[in-house]
């Protein structure tokens, strides 16, 4: 098993987003885990920016040669940034998921719901298994 | 992950290699090991290993053993020669498809083995042993390896470790280190190159003499992912995509390997109706002409958006680098260059009807 980047700092879901906070600033992407999981990506979905997103609601998609994925909402809001470089170059998203890669950048409606996400720690668990 | 995955005998030769590995139909299989694309090219342009020792062998033999296949398949049987190998259906009551097959005749009359499906296998066996028409049959899945060796190389890698080159479609028995193997030119790549039926015993040995033989040519072992790319750029059906219990196969292009006119089998009348409701819908290949990808259960739609079919099969085409598509489409919008939508999340995006294969077959 490869040892995947796991920052503390950073929030995570269950279905692989990562989501860093500042202030009311939520930036998303996918986890490495999740990039090493898809395999080449060949194409990104993105909303535009002014859209609302639901907490574990889809907000995107994204496809390797094998398959599509959901992009599951981290948090409620919206979207006031999308990484456009990603649609244009999905690639991307394999060389740096956990920086350059990042997909959005939500206004979150509330913090409270960052409880539901996991932490480091947790979700390092999770990937093991 | 599931607890009764089962192990094909050259599994942790994947694993060590570092290999994904996935629960394919029941199986621990390795979908790609340095990436899927690069796994195509390698097959495309020099040659590939592929572990298919998931595929089900049967063996149906005795004096009763071409009646009993004539019944259960399609295609005709009794054209077979020792050595030679036969594409064919399993047909079912209703004129569908149980499953789609190889049938290697090893003695012309009395003895064949059929490689059918891994999804399929179990019920392919109960299938045969409940429609048996006095042949003996037996699973031996368990007792095979098997080992795809596909590309251009692949013949030149085949010779130096096999010493032999059966002609295309026909098969010869063979020694590999004392142990007999059945060695196929057949494959589901579109590339030339052979199939090898190994004794589970055996196939970790010979899968390492390929890899460390073929060396020099630039042989690697490649994942289920690039096995299905693969096949759908030569718009090859797969079962669970492009055939099942109900598939129509004149719909799908198979009129070819069904003989009714020839044999009786399982369903012959249900299936010559069905050679009249083919002609409704088509399965077709199709090339996107704006940016999505087309994913198995997508509906097709006629421009003025009428549904039209749907889409059994769509990927990224590696060799192309566009997205294509196989589906079944009404006849009346199946000719090549005609413009449909695909409904992809609800967005209807453009494409058009191709000729097929996508990638021209070198073999």
């Amino acid at each position: 098993m490869s040892n995947f980047n796991v920052p503390e700092e950073y929030y995570y879901t269950k279905d692989h987003e990562w989501a860093a906070v500042d202030e009311n600033v939520v930036t998303v992407g996918i986890t490495e885990y999740a990039q090493d999981n898809l395999g080449e990506v060949v194409y990104v979905e993105l909303p535009e920016e002014g859209q609302k997103v639901t907490q574990g609601e889809p907000f995107g998609v994204v496809e390797s040669v094998k398959a599509v994925s959901d992009l599951i909402a981290p948090v409620s809001g919206t979207v006031i940034e999308v990484n456009t470089a990603m649609v244009d170059n999905p690639g991307g998203l394999n060389d740096d998921p956990m920086n350059d890669g990042w997909l959005i950048r939500i206004e979150m409606d509330t913090e409270k719901e960052l409880a539901n996400l996991l932490r480091a720690p947790d979700y390092k668990k999770l990937i093991k298994n | 992950m599931n607890s009764n995955l089962k192990f094909t005998p050259i599994k942790d030769e994947h694993v060590r290699l570092g290999a994904k590995m996935v629960d394919f139909a029941g199986w621990y299989m390795p979908v790609e090991y340095k990436g899927l694309r690069h796994e195509h090219q390698v097959v495309r342009e020099k040659v590939g290993l592929f572990d298919v020792s998931h595929m089900g062998e049967i063996r149906v033999s005795g004096p009763n053993a071409l009646a009993t296949l004539e019944w259960l398949t399609t295609n005709e049987v009794a054209r077979l020669k020792a050595g030679q190998a036969q594409y064919t259906l399993f047909p079912n009551e209703k004129g569908g498809v149980v499953d789609d097959l190889i049938i290697y005749c090893i003695q012309p009359g009395r003895e064949y083995l059929l490689c059918v499906n891994a999804s399929n296998t179990d019920k392919d066996y109960a299938w045969c042993v409940k429609n048996n028409r006095g042949a003996e049959i037996k699973n031996e899945s368990s007792q095979w390896g098997q080992i795809a060796i596909q590309g251009p190389k692949a013949m030149e890698l085949t010779r130096r470790v096999l010493q032999i080159e059966p002609p295309h479609f026909e098969f010869r028995e063979a020694k590999f280190k004392s142990e007999p193997v059945l060695v196929a030119r057949t494959g589901y790549t579109g590339e030339d190159g052979v199939e090898v039926f190994v004794p589970t015993g055996a196939a970790v040995q010979l899968w390492r003499e390929l890899l460390d033989v073929g060396a020099d040519l630039g042989v690697e072992p490649i994942g289920l992912g690039a096995r299905d790319t693969l096949r759908t750029e030569m718009k090859y059906p797969l079962y669970g995509h492009e055939l099942s219990d109900e598939t129509n196969p004149y719909a799908a292009g198979l009129g070819w390997v069904i003989k009714p006119e020839k044999k009786d089998f399982i369903g012959r009348a249900a299936m010559l109706e069905g050679k009249e409701k083919g002609l409704k819908r088509k399965l077709i290949g199709f090339k996107m002409r704006e940016r999505g990808i087309p994913r198995q259960g997508y509906r097709l739609m006629s421009v003025d958006g009428a549904e039209a079919g749907i889409v059994t099969s769509g990927t990224l085409s590696p060799t192309l680098n566009e997205n294509i598509g196989i589906g079944y489409l009404d006849s009346s919008l199946a000719a090549v260059g005609t413009a449909i939508n695909v409904d992809i999340r609800g967005r209807l995006v453009r494409a058009e009807v191709v000729s097929t294969p996508f990638v021209k077959k070198k073999s």
